[in-house]
């Protein structure tokens, strides 16, 4: 740690001990001072542009943002005053004036921080004539919505997108305004990460909805529909019901989607046993037979999608074998649906997932099974708690219940899938056993664990030394291809995901989420871990028992659980 | 060395400030830019000249080109390890360009065109502009002196600027300023004169005091105060312009609609106060339905929470002319 000069000030008459290099914010946040914020967000940029934080500093003229005013010692700062008040009122006011509200149909209305600061402040919010009143709706593939008519211009998309690696959000000037707008590059395409959603404070992006689609097929006497939902859900949809991040919502999710009308309920997690096991021996099979290395991971669609457009080359180095969610569905449509003896048509497969790009994923041809999707319907987080909510169930007040037989019961492995390095832990532990015979002592990979875009490690198993990379974050994956470029034998395995801390963090999840909050989320997760009794995906019963009946066969294997990618040109349409 | 420390002493001995309108002190500019210690630092002339009735550079490029670049070229053997981007607009660009490569020919000089309006005439917005950007003002500190372009310290001065430091240099400074003439007159032009004059004697000077009842505005052609025919016996602060008004013909809300489009085009719209409060104000002025209670709060608003000193300069033509001739 680096020591930084301890420095005094003094906010609304308190000396409060700060560091060099804190703003005004860090300093009253962690102090329990309110200061109002939009643009604000811990992983981004200062860009200091909705103006709300304002404060005034004693001997200076004017006011001036806390986001963006560093400390000095001995600085005097006032979080109100009547002259604030009166800056923070009128800018708040500009900026209702220029989102239009849809408050009613608008999926962020109950959580929502310009009403609430609209409630504090006193401001009315139709005064002046919405100024975007009119302004475009664009859909990004099957994942995205932004609505510019909401937007209040604060910038945070674009640099998200930027930082993503991506650029496909920009402002653009039309008439006298710098508006953001979709590229109209050709050679610039969404990956539908949703980030943009994680970090727009008004609302302006939402997941296309999909959870109105499902209450037909639940209300319908004929269909049996199945819910299924990703690691990464369990320790984050509570904080829609006001629940502390990290907290194990599984039974009591459980019983709200049987309260739903589900006929069953399982564990995406069951089916990362399996993408586990088969990932673990491609990769050794690569090792073996001097195949395409490093292999990628490819649980993350978007991560998928950003090589089939803007990196075809390394297509080959992406595993084969589908993702969690996608090999569920394809048992539930088969294994299952023969076990239980029910037609095909009549199921309904919903996958909840902490993201946005899986709703593009089902969507893709050639994961078809039998001429039929394997999944039907693609909720994010935030929708699964808007049924709750629609439904009136309180997931805080509701009765834990276990999942159901027998695609219900998951190992440690299968959960931290959710995290950043999850998928990699989880396949090292399975090839160690596939390479010595032998089972680890100490399953913990600490390496590939933690916040950080990128880990880097090396794990000898049996002499053998095999080198990962896990990394979070486009750009962060786009410093590892330059670094193959130079040196393409450097890694072995490279885990991506998208969304900055992985699943956890992802464009489908909870609003806020910050790093803190993606953080309590992984630990949660990894928490679970420690508390199964099988921590490892090939020692789970259940897996193996589909190892032994349906996955015996190579045919099933291949349709069930591996893929193509194809080189892929823009989709995302825009008329502007 | 010491020659180059005689410079600096030279120019704050003559207490030269920036013409460029803000009147920082110009030697210490310098030496704040000689102070730090990078390996690459970067001087820029700044000719962006965006804002209605100023056009002062353009009589300087005409008129004393020789006298600018000699400026240039103290500013590059007092700064170490620098070079030059004369950074014009597009106007001055194709006018002037080749007149200036050939006087530049033997310096480290970039003549670099602007395609950007007003705003890009901003010190950092053009650290901004020159490498490759849009013109977005950046956050102060740190100043260009520590850290413009590409990071690196740099010095950005008006045309004019580097005109008086070649006089400096020549002994033939004699603390005068050019004064850009225009509006409702009988004789439009640049005129140079003791920097501390009064818009009265400019106007008297030039033959264009008028007879008939008028108001001037005086800092601009957008950002500029009005004053009014009684309030003329003082200097001219920012932009050194002075535009008149028929006070009979003149309509105000044409007047304020030409203003409110000029900031509507010209600002940023990064922050809220400059791009929103700006749209209202247009807003108010088309319709020509002035709601003063609100107006106050906008201006408020612009005055003490804008991110740059543009959302500020909003505030004054239209705080002075609603006060004083509505």
């Amino acid at each position: 740690m680096e020591n930084k000069n301890k420095i005094i000030l003094n906010i609304d008459g308190k000396d409060i001990d700060a560091s060099e290099g804190e703003t005004v914010l860090d300093v009253a946040k962690r102090s329990g001072i309110f200061i109002p914020t939009l643009c604000y967000h811990s992983d981004l940029k200062n860009k200091a542009s909705c103006r709300m934080c304002l404060v005034s500093i004693e001997g200076k003229k004017g006011l001036f943002t806390s986001c963006s005013t560093k400390v000095e010692n001995g600085m005097k700062i006032l979080t109100d005053s009547p002259d604030i008040l009166r800056a923070r009122r009128t800018n708040l006011e500009l900026i209702f004036a220029q989102h239009r509200e849809e408050c009613k149909d608008c999926v962020i209305s109950h959580d929502c921080r310009l009403l609430e600061l609209a409630k504090k402040f006193k401001v009315g919010i139709s005064r002046l004539p919405d100024r975007k009143a009119g302004y475009p709706v664009y859909q990004f593939g099957p994942s995205l919505i932004f609505d510019s008519g909401k937007c209040i211009d604060c910038g945070n998309c674009t640099e998200i997108c930027r930082k993503q690696g991506i650029c496909f959000l920009e402002k653009r000037q039309k008439d006298t305004f710098y508006q953001v707008k979709p590229s109209l590059d050709e050679k610039k395409d969404c990956i539908y990460c949703g980030q943009c959603i994680i970090h727009c404070p008004v609302g302006a992006f939402e997941a296309v909805g999909e959870f109105e689609n499902v209450e037909d097929p639940l209300k319908d006497k004929t269909k049996k529909v199945i819910f299924q939902f990703a690691p990464a859900i369990r320790t984050s949809i509570g904080e829609e019901f006001g629940m502390e991040p990290g907290e194990n919502m599984l039974g009591q999710m459980t019983a709200a989607i049987r309260k739903l009308g589900a006929y069953k309920v399982f564990d995406t997690s069951v089916a990362a046993d399996v993408t586990t096991i088969e990932e673990a021996r491609e990769l050794l099979e690569r090792i073996k037979n001097k195949g395409t290395l490093p292999m990628f991971t490819s649980c993350c669609p978007a991560w998928v999608k950003y090589l089939e457009f803007y990196r075809s080359d390394y297509l080959p180095n992406l595993t084969t074998v589908r993702s969690p969610h996608i090999i569920l569905g394809g048992l539930i449509k088969s294994y299952f649906a023969e076990k239980e003896g029910l037609d095909v048509k009549d199921i309904v497969v919903v996958s909840v997932m902490p993201c946005v790009s899986k709703k593009y994923e089902i969507t893709r041809e050639e994961l078809l099974v039998d001429g039929v999707r394997p999944v039907d319907y693609v909720l994010t987080t935030r929708e699964l708690a808007r049924l709750f909510i629609n439904h009136k169930i309180d997931l805080k007040k509701i009765e834990p219940e276990e999942m159901d037989d027998p695609l219900g019961l998951a190992t440690g492995a299968g959960v931290i899938y959710g995290a950043s390095g999850g998928v990699m832990e989880s396949a090292l532990r399975t090839a160690y056993k596939e390479i010595t015979g032998k089972e680890l002592e100490n399953i913990e990979f600490e390496s590939v664990r933690g916040m950080e875009g990128t880990k880097k490690a090396e794990v000898e198993i049996d002499g053998q030394k095999v080198r990962v990379a896990v990394v979070n974050g486009i750009a962060n994956a786009q410093k590892i291809l330059s670094e193959l470029r130079d040196n393409p034998h450097l890694y072995d395995y490279v885990e991506v995901m998208a969304c900055p801390g992985g699943c956890i963090g992802g464009g489908g999840q909870p609003l806020p989420t910050d790093r803190e909050i993606r953080k309590k989320r992984a630990a949660g997760l990894y928490s679970i871990d420690k508390e199964k009794k099988v921590r490892l995906a090939h020692q789970s019963p259940i897996v193996n028992g589909l190892y032994e009946e349906f996955l015996s066969d190579k045919e099933n294997v291949h349709k069930i659980c591996h893929t193509k990618y194809f080189k892929k040109k823009r989709e995302v349409e825009i008329k502007d | 060395m010491a020659k180059n420390l005689d410079v600096i002493a030279k120019i704050k001995e003559s207490e030269l400030t920036g013409r460029g309108g803000a009147g920082f002190p110009t030697g210490i500019k310098w030496e704040m830019v000689k102070s730090q210690k990078a390996s690459k630092k970067y001087i820029i002339c700044n000719s962006s000249e965006g804002e209605p009735a100023v056009f002062k550079d353009l009589y300087l490029w005409d008129n004393h080109v020789e006298e600018v670049v000699e400026g240039i070229k103290i500013a590059l053997e007092t700064i170490d390890h620098s070079t030059a981007y004369i950074y014009l607009n597009h106007v001055y660009y194709e006018k002037f360009k080749s007149k200036l490569e050939k006087l530049c020919k033997d310096l480290p000089v970039v003549i670099f065109e602007k395609k950007w309006g007003y705003l890009g005439g901003e010190e950092t917005a053009a650290c901004e502009v020159i490498e490759g950007r849009r013109p977005i003002v950046r956050k102060k500190p740190p100043f260009p002196g520590e850290k413009g372009l590409w990071g690196l310290p740099t010095l950005i001065n008006n045309v004019e600027t580097f005109y008086h430091v070649a006089k400096i240099m020549k002994g033939e400074y004699k603390n005068t300023k050019f004064f850009c003439v225009s509006g409702a007159v009988k004789k439009e032009g640049v005129w140079e004169f003791p920097a501390e004059i009064s818009v009265k004697d400019v106007l008297e000077k030039t033959g264009n005091l008028p007879s008939f009842e008028f108001f001037v505005q005086v800092g601009g052609g957008a950002t500029g105060e009005i004053l009014l025919s009684s309030e003329l016996d003082q200097p001219i602060r920012g932009a050194s312009s002075i535009i008149v008004f028929d006070k009979v013909k003149t309509d105000p809300y044409e007047l304020m609609q030409k203003w409110a489009q000029f900031f509507l085009e010209e600002n940023c719209d990064k922050c809220v106060p400059c791009r929103e409060g700006v749209y209202r104000i247009s807003e108010m002025v088309k319709e020509r339905k002035l709601d003063l209670e609100f107006l106050d709060d906008l201006f408020f608003t612009l005055d003490n929470a804008s991110f740059c000193s543009m959302g500020r300069s909003v505030v004054i033509p239209f705080r002075s002319l609603i006060n004083k001739i509505l």
